[in-house]
């Protein structure tokens, strides 16, 4: 170890136990520690690395097993193939396109569900309206009522107003959140009273208020419940499933399912392993950026 | 700058609980006024309904000559400093203080130039470019006191704004209060439950109990006459000593509960019968060497040295002690312990007298 001198001093200091620090692990149980999550990280990665292997494989090798544990010199045809060229058995729609109407629904989705949660509960924390507490339980009680238990009015509903196959109809039932709309009261209910008096002294009305004091103060907030909720947005199925109808507006875990065949000399394997990685990747960037900011929001505590 | 006026203001909670019953104050132009009172007096109320943020039930408050009842905070041009600051965490000092302008529109080389203007003022130059979580406690409050500073306001308003700080950081920035207040010469509210800020800060004083306002005067002349029983034992440190009794037969002065006669000097006695509440405070009994000048003999339960004083705890010889305990201010070198007993003398002209049913001066 190349701090034993401090390791040392330390045990020194405590009076006891050779190594391992202050919380007194001992060497072997940090091995075993250790391996155990090497092996967690195994489990989980493999697939995924082997999802990656089969996208750079002809159809051919896919299909004669067994697969190679090594990747092939099939990746840039195999990925140009589906980002630009379209998968026969989704109507030759690109993935590209998938992609996008994914991105759609899921910004969408995120940026809405933030955008009327937090205004929702700033008209709940700071203004006195009759039925303020009945609005609260109003949209408390929506908790009990996911998308699945009310998928047929809302699908009537979507139909009347012709809102199938259309970015609006894959976002708009989403976006109401009970949840966020909690997260928003609880946070803005710590804000302290003479923030807000002091604002109002200093001349800002409501809306000032919000934009300049409660919005930069909510940025951790925010950032959090984007990734949750892009994430959701993304991995949506039930929903994108009913309410499109056409090719090109599927999002891309539709497209992905519709892609496989019963019969598998019919399904293109290798695009659908492309799709798939193409699937995964952008929650995992919007995570690995976010995360960063994420923990400067938390490091940096505002308050 | 302007005066402050309040006319029979009052405050009713939700129909029923009368917080502020009526209280009539003139504030005069440049001077400063505080609001003293235990927890639960009015005090904060009545300040936050001179800033509007709390509406006036009955009465009106007028801040230069104008009644602003149905004005909102920013449009009565009045700043306040809060308890806890108060300051926005995500912005730098400097936009702390320049917060308030920027919503009037004022323009940008003029809230540059107020606010290093304030900065210079309270030696904030150096953290302008800082996060109030990057302050000390003082320097917050200094910040805050910028932000009312930089907007040149009619009126300034304080709520308690050194409970904060600790005891030494506290003494310091009242002084740096009271003459900043007084350089600027802007009309003040301050409301604060501490007796000694009160007294120092003030140029008028009001004491409050429990939505009235007991006494409004300077703060000597509260000091010396107390209106009420309740004003002469909050002002006051230790508290005045408080004997309850009645007038005896015969010129023997006040008959304490506990049996004993104490004659106050230079004091004119009420009807004989009356019940009184005798008040000394403990700084105006005296030490005598001959025992026949005493006005009585205090028999010494506990003594607390402080240096430069020292604190007799005790009662007459010939009273209870529970009923007429009392303290003494001693000078520092004078050598008393338990058990002893002490020849005092009331200093002419230095006691009060209060009904003992209403508590008002007598």
């Amino acid at each position: 170890m190349a701090d034993a001198a401090s390791t040392k001093t330390r045990a020194e200091v405590f009076g006891r136990r050779e190594q391992g620090g202050m919380l007194g692990i001992s060497k072997s149980s940090r091995y075993v520690a250790h391996a155990i999550l090497i092996l967690g990280v195994l489990i989980v990665a493999f697939p995924i690395y082997y999802t990656f292997t089969a996208s750079t494989h002809s159809l051919q090798t896919i299909l004669r097993p067994p697969l190679p544990l090594t990747p092939g010199d099939h990746f840039f045809k195999n990925y140009y193939d589906a980002i630009f060229g379209g998968v026969g058995r989704i109507g030759g729609v690109s993935v590209d396109l998938l992609l996008f109407n994914t991105t759609v629904m899921a910004l969408g989705i995120a940026v809405g569900k933030i955008l009327i949660s937090i205004l929702s509960a700033f008209a709940i924390v700071f203004f006195r309206f009759p039925g303020r507490m009945l609005f609260f339980w109003l949209i408390f009680i929506t908790l009990m009522l996911p998308v699945e238990v009310r998928i047929l009015p809302t699908y009537k509903v979507m139909v009347d107003l012709n809102l199938i196959d259309t970015y609006a109809g894959l976002v708009l039932p989403l976006i109401a959140s009970a949840t966020a709309t909690l997260l928003f009261r609880q946070f803005f209910m710590t804000i302290p009273g003479e923030l807000l008096e002091a604002a109002r002294v200093d001349g800002a009305g409501p809306w000032r208020f919000f934009k300049d004091i409660l919005m930069p103060l909510s940025k951790t907030n925010i950032a959090a419940l984007f990734v949750i909720m892009f994430i959701y947005g993304w991995t949506q199925y039930l929903w994108p499933l009913l309410v499109t109808n056409r090719n090109d507006m599927n999002t891309i875990v539709i497209a992905l399912r519709k892609m496989i065949s019963f019969a598998d000399a019919d399904t293109q394997w290798h695009l659908v392993m492309v799709t798939s990685i193409l699937a995964i990747l952008p929650p995992v960037l919007v995570v690995v950026f976010m995360q960063r900011w994420f923990v400067k929001g938390l490091v940096e505590t505002e308050k | 700058m302007a005066t402050v006026e309040l006319k029979d203001v009052r405050k009713v909670y939700g129909g029923k609980v009368e917080a502020v019953k009526g209280v009539s104050i003139d504030i005069p132009d440049g001077q400063m006024c505080v609001l003293v009172g235990p927890s639960g007096c009015g005090k904060s109320t009545l300040l936050r309904m001179i800033a509007g943020l709390e509406e006036i039930t009955d009465g009106t408050v007028s801040i230069g000559g104008q009644v602003v009842n149905t004005f909102g905070p920013a449009e009565r041009d009045i700043a306040m400093v809060f308890q806890n600051y108060a300051l926005y965490p995500h912005m730098k000092v400097y936009d702390n203080m320049a917060y308030g302008l920027r919503n009037r529109g004022t323009p940008k080389d003029e809230i540059d130039r107020r606010v290093r203007e304030a900065a210079g003022i309270l030696g904030l130059e150096d953290f302008l470019e800082r996060k109030p979580r990057e302050l000390s406690g003082g320097q917050r409050q200094r910040v805050a006191m910028g932000r009312a500073i930089v907007r040149k306001p009619k009126a300034f308003l304080f709520d308690e704004p050194l409970s904060n700080l600790d005891a030494k950081l506290r003494g310091q920035m009242r002084i740096e209060i009271k003459s900043l207040q007084r350089s600027l010469g802007v009309t003040s509210v301050y409301v604060t439950h501490d007796q000694v800020e009160a007294m120092t800060l003030a140029d008028t004083l009001v004491v409050m109990n429990s939505g009235v306002a007991e006494q409004i005067d300077t703060p000597l002349a509260i000091y010396e006459k107390p209106a009420s029983v309740f004003v002469a034992g909050f002002i006051g440190s230790p508290a005045m000593n408080l004997l309850a009794g009645e007038i005896a037969e015969n010129g023997r002065g006040v008959k304490l509960v506990g049996g004993a006669y104490l004659k106050p000097r230079d004091t004119v006695l009420p009807e004989v019968g009356r019940s009184v509440l005798l008040g000394v405070r403990p700084e105006h009994l005296t030490l005598v060497s001959d025992a026949n000048n005493a006005d009585f003999q205090l028999k010494v339960t506990t003594v607390e040295t402080l240096g430069a004083d020292t604190l007799a705890h005790g009662h007459p010889v010939d009273g209870d002690p529970k009923s007429s305990e009392l303290i003494v201010r001693l000078s520092g070198d004078v050598q008393v312990r338990h058990g002893d007993v002490l020849p005092l003398a009331i200093d002419a002209g230095k006691a009060h007298m209060f009904d003992a049913g209403t508590g008002k001066r007598i």
